[in-house]
């Protein structure tokens, strides 16, 4: 069974139709970039996973879980963990509480033993604090622990999102174009650790992304979308030699230039 | 400028950074518990009132500064506090017992307005709780066989454990009294903020949509804020009632909500000490004024001084100064730290765009 | 009979309410602020009537000191965006909210200052006295003040549909990003929008006026309006208008039917009940927001 299953799901924006009949497998262990120009649809599909959307009709399930039965605050507590494409963090705190509130689904005290800060309490946020320091060591985010984000440069700020959703120990790990605006070491790191956080975590990893250098390397199969609607599937390389691709992104069928580099 | 160098995680979650830090906040407690010895009973009198005051919005701080949620209804609560504490009292309750209920009778009447205001964004929240905070007196008035309605209700002595608490006989248990109020208010509150629920708070005011990804529920976090908060501020209108002596359906109109909002604002928005600073100055501007007024020869007060004043101060905290006076002192001594080499745009505001929170 | 009499004094009544939550809701629209100032705009409106026509200040014509009172509420309301608003552009609403509550006290007490804290009466040409007709007793005044807020509401929808600065304000409140990259001056225009809110305010200044005696707590009916514009759903101007009458109409219908003390609780109590069951108001649409 596969770990994320979309099947035939349609969602549509009053007469937009986002998501045409899409149906999509992301199987454990796997990276799984969604490609495709834009308003292809790709971060909508994050949005259905995250339940910020509700599709009009299709069912999508999580580890044969129907995740439309769930809130959108009772999906990170199955496991899936999400970045956004321009970064939503939470600007007035530090990049530490940042993390800490992505142990928000781990946390078991109640309300009142919080309020008399009892042993317990302490004792759990000994352990969030470990949890979280794994990731910053991860990161190489030790610099900026007790730094406000609003303060932090855009390269930062990008992997302190990625750390909060790693901090949630996840099962699917969904990134929102991780290297977009970052500077060319910056990408480079930032393909080095989804390398990472799939074979040294065991975190399946699905991502929008349109730096198709970055795609190309990390990710194992790679499914590209136009006007929400599947144009091919398969190995980064099938999928950027496909004529449907190479017409979406450049209108006319034009092959060498769209292979390799950046597009869109 | 001082570095510290941090070997365990219990130094992040410990109540003070370090022991400097706890022996300054000792030392101010000390001052406090002495304060009946070094001044007279009157400044005592006033000095008790700010503490009331900053207990109330300590309440609305909670929500506002730390839930980022605005209400504009606390006077409400703060009379539903003061009420319900009374009336257990006059029922024989003993005070000891009908204080703390009337802080979980507000802050569950709190978390159940909540429910279905806490769906409601910003403005219409503001707008629902300022509408709460007009019906309060109506509502008094409506049920005048239980409040007295405008004749309002008498506050009974406080009996604790025997020993019968004054404000005119005896001041100094008074200000103890309520300094214990506050003490605990103010423990419960750091509490909160280095918990779980605390950072759940601030990820609801920075961004409901990501707080919502990492697993915040957050109409039920936005509901506790709201009950906690409300807790707090009923506590103050408790005190607030019971310093007063009487209190009628005109005590806590809703200009004592937008009082609280002053005071936190001008204090500094998310920051404790920030209700405490708050607290002081909306009850020594008035007398300020007053002696500026008589200074300048007019001899007469001029009508409306005050709250054109209040409008003022606020505006030019809310333009240029948005994190308050202890945000100011906190710039002022990281600058004095690291002078000379304080740089202007460490303290230069963020500019953020436009980040909609209308729903389309 | 005197069902006729509540229902023109209500509607007359909530014609006020109605503009004033018009301000409010255009404002609303087009800058995202929230002008809980709006109230006390409607009072500095009709303050500034009556310094050009009473005969105790200048005593002007009161169609020649028109033009003029509009001239210098709009150039108000231009100026409290531009010195005040700009710099919180972009800052939450809590600011916002917290600032324009400020803006209010400060006005009230400029008013205050200025004016003085007595109430006075404008020398209004809408003062028509009653017609009295079979024991009805109508306020042609209230008559008066129904008319005017239909031309005025008719002229605004004049110029959101046929004129070059309606159709910018409109556009800059659907999308302001969008209007930005169409060629619109998108600040400019929330100047002019606040302009305009000047000059609703100003009008519904006058028809208060025109009713009663005007004093510097005027403003505080303010808040009613920001009931009327919840009730009519807040994005929606003519929403607005029809949240001002209902709020309007419900006052003197309560005092008349219920018993004493919860005429004053009705219209809140319509608005708690909206706000509960209708969050969005009664002619809103909602959509979910964009990450």
């Amino acid at each position: 069974m596969s770990l994320l299953q979309l099947s035939d799901v349609t969602l549509k924006f009053g007469g937009l139709t986002a998501v045409a009949g899409l149906s999509l497998a992301v199987e454990e262990g796997e990276v799984f970039a969604l490609v495709g120009p834009n308003g292809a649809g790709k971060s909508t599909v994050f949005n259905l996973v995250s339940r910020f959307y509700t599709p009009a009709s299709g069912r999508i399930t999580f580890a044969g879980q129907d995740l439309l039965r769930l809130a959108p605050h009772d999906v990170p507590a199955l496991g899936i963990a999400r970045t956004f494409q321009n970064i939503e963090l939470f600007q007035q705190s530090t990049v530490l509480q940042n993390l800490l509130v992505g142990r928000h689904r781990h946390r078991r005290t109640t309300l009142a033993e919080q309020l008399f800060h009892l042993p317990s309490v302490r004792g759990e946020e000994r352990e969030h604090r470990h949890a979280v320091e794994e990731v910053i060591d991860f990161l190489d985010l030790q610099p900026y622990r007790d730094a406000r984000i609003a303060g932090l440069p855009y390269g930062v700020r990008k992997v302190v999102e990625l750390g909060r959703a790693l901090a949630s120990k996840p099962r699917l790990l969904l990134l929102d174009e991780p290297a977009s605006g970052l500077s060319v070491e910056e990408t480079q790191n930032m393909r080095w650790w989804i390398a990472d956080i799939r074979r040294h975590m065991g975190i399946t990893v699905m991502m929008v992304e349109h730096d198709m250098g970055l795609v190309g390397k990390v990710s194992d199969r790679v499914l590209a979308l136009a006007d929400g609607r599947r144009l091919a599937e398969g190995t980064p390389a099938e999928v950027q030699a496909h004529p449907a691709v190479i017409a979406a992104y450049l209108g006319t069928a034009a092959p060498s230039k769209a292979a390799g580099g950046r597009v869109a | 400028m001082r570095f510290q160098f941090k070997t365990s995680y219990e130094q992040d979650i410990r109540l003070f950074e370090d022991r400097r830090q706890a022996a300054r906040y000792a030392l101010l407690l000390a001052l406090a518990v002495a304060l009946p010895f070094l001044i007279d009973d009157y400044f005592l009198g006033e000095a008790t009132n700010v503490l009331i005051w900053a207990i109330a919005g300590l309440g609305l701080m909670l929500l506002t500064g730390q839930a980022g949620q605005v209400s504009l209804g606390h006077s409400a609560f703060m009379a539903l506090g003061c009420y319900a504490c009374v009336l257990m009292m006059n029922a024989g309750v003993s005070f000891v017992l009908a204080f703390p209920l009337a802080g979980i009778v507000t802050g569950l009447a709190g978390a159940l307005i909540a429910i279905p205001a806490m769906k409601l964004h910003g403005v219409y929240l503001a707008i629902a709780t300022l509408a709460l905070a007009i019906l309060a007196d109506d509502i008094i008035v409506l049920t005048a066989p239980w409040t007295g309605g405008v004749a309002g209700l008498y506050a009974p002595p406080i009996d604790i454990l025997g020993v019968t608490v004054d404000r005119w006989s005896t001041p100094d248990l008074y200000w103890w009294m309520v300094l214990a109020v506050a003490v605990l208010v103010t423990l419960a509150y750091v509490n909160i903020l280095r918990s779980a629920t605390g950072r759940a708070f601030a990820a609801v005011r920075d961004s409901e949509i990501s707080a919502q990804a990492m697993g915040v529920n957050v109409a039920r976090t936005k509901t506790i804020a709201f009950g906690l908060s409300c807790a707090i501020t009923g506590l103050g209108g408790a005190l607030m009632g019971l310093f007063a002596g009487a209190f009628n359906n005109e005590t806590f109109t809703f200009l004592i909500s937008i009082q609280l909002v002053m005071m936190i604002v001008v204090g500094g928005l998310g920051f404790i000490q920030g209700a405490f600073l708050g607290a002081v100055v909306i009850a020594f501007l008035p007398q300020a004024l007053s002696l500026a007024t008589d200074a300048l020869g007019r001899g007469v007060a001029i009508p409306g001084l005050e709250a054109g004043v209040f409008g003022a101060l606020l505006i030019a905290f809310v333009l240029f100064e948005p994190t308050g006076l202890w945000g100011r002192w906190l710039k002022i001594k990281t600058w004095l730290e690291l002078f000379p080499f304080a740089r202007r745009d460490m303290f230069r505001r963020q500019r953020s765009y436009l980040k909609t929170e209308r729903l389309r | 009979m005197d069902v006729l009499q509540l229902l023109v004094s209500g509607l007359a009544n909530g014609c006020v309410y109605g503009l004033v939550a018009l301000g409010f809701v255009l404002i609303y629209k087009a800058t995202e602020a929230v002008n809980f100032a709006q109230g006390d705009f409607m009072m500095l409106g009709a303050f500034v009537t009556l310094a050009f026509v009473n005969p105790e200040y200048f005593g002007l014509n009161f169609w020649l000191a028109l033009p003029l009172v509009f001239l210098v509420m709009g150039l108000f309301g231009y100026l409290v965006d531009r010195t005040v608003l700009r710099f919180v552009f972009g800052q939450s609403q809590t600011a916002i909210i917290i600032l324009t509550i400020a803006l209010g006290f400060v006005l009230r007490f400029a008013v205050g200052a200025i004016w003085g804290h007595e109430p006075q009466n404008l020398q209004s040409p809408l003062r028509l006295g009653d017609l009295r007709a079979g024991g009805v007793v109508l306020g042609l005044a209230d008559v008066a003040v129904i008319l005017v807020t239909a031309i005025l509401t008719l002229v605004l929808w004049q110029f959101f549909q046929r004129t070059k600065l309606g159709l910018a304000m409109q556009a800059a409140s659907q999308n302001q990003m969008a209007a930005y990259y169409m060629g619109i001056p998108v600040r400019r225009v929330q100047g002019f929008v606040w302009a305009l809110a000047g000059i609703v305010a100003a009008v519904a200044g006058i028809l208060y006026a025109s009713k009663g005696a005007i004093d510097p707590n005027a403003g505080f009916i303010g808040i009613k309006a920001f009931a009327a514009a919840v009730i009519g759903g807040f994005g929606s101007l003519p929403g607005a208008l029809a949240g001002g009458l209902i709020v309007g109409l419900i006052e003197p219908f309560a005092a008349r039917y219920l018993p004493p003390g919860w005429s004053q609780v009705a219209p809140y109590a319509l608005l708690i009940a909206v706000l509960l069951f209708r969050p969005h108001g009664l002619f809103a649409q909602v959509r979910a927001k964009k990450v």
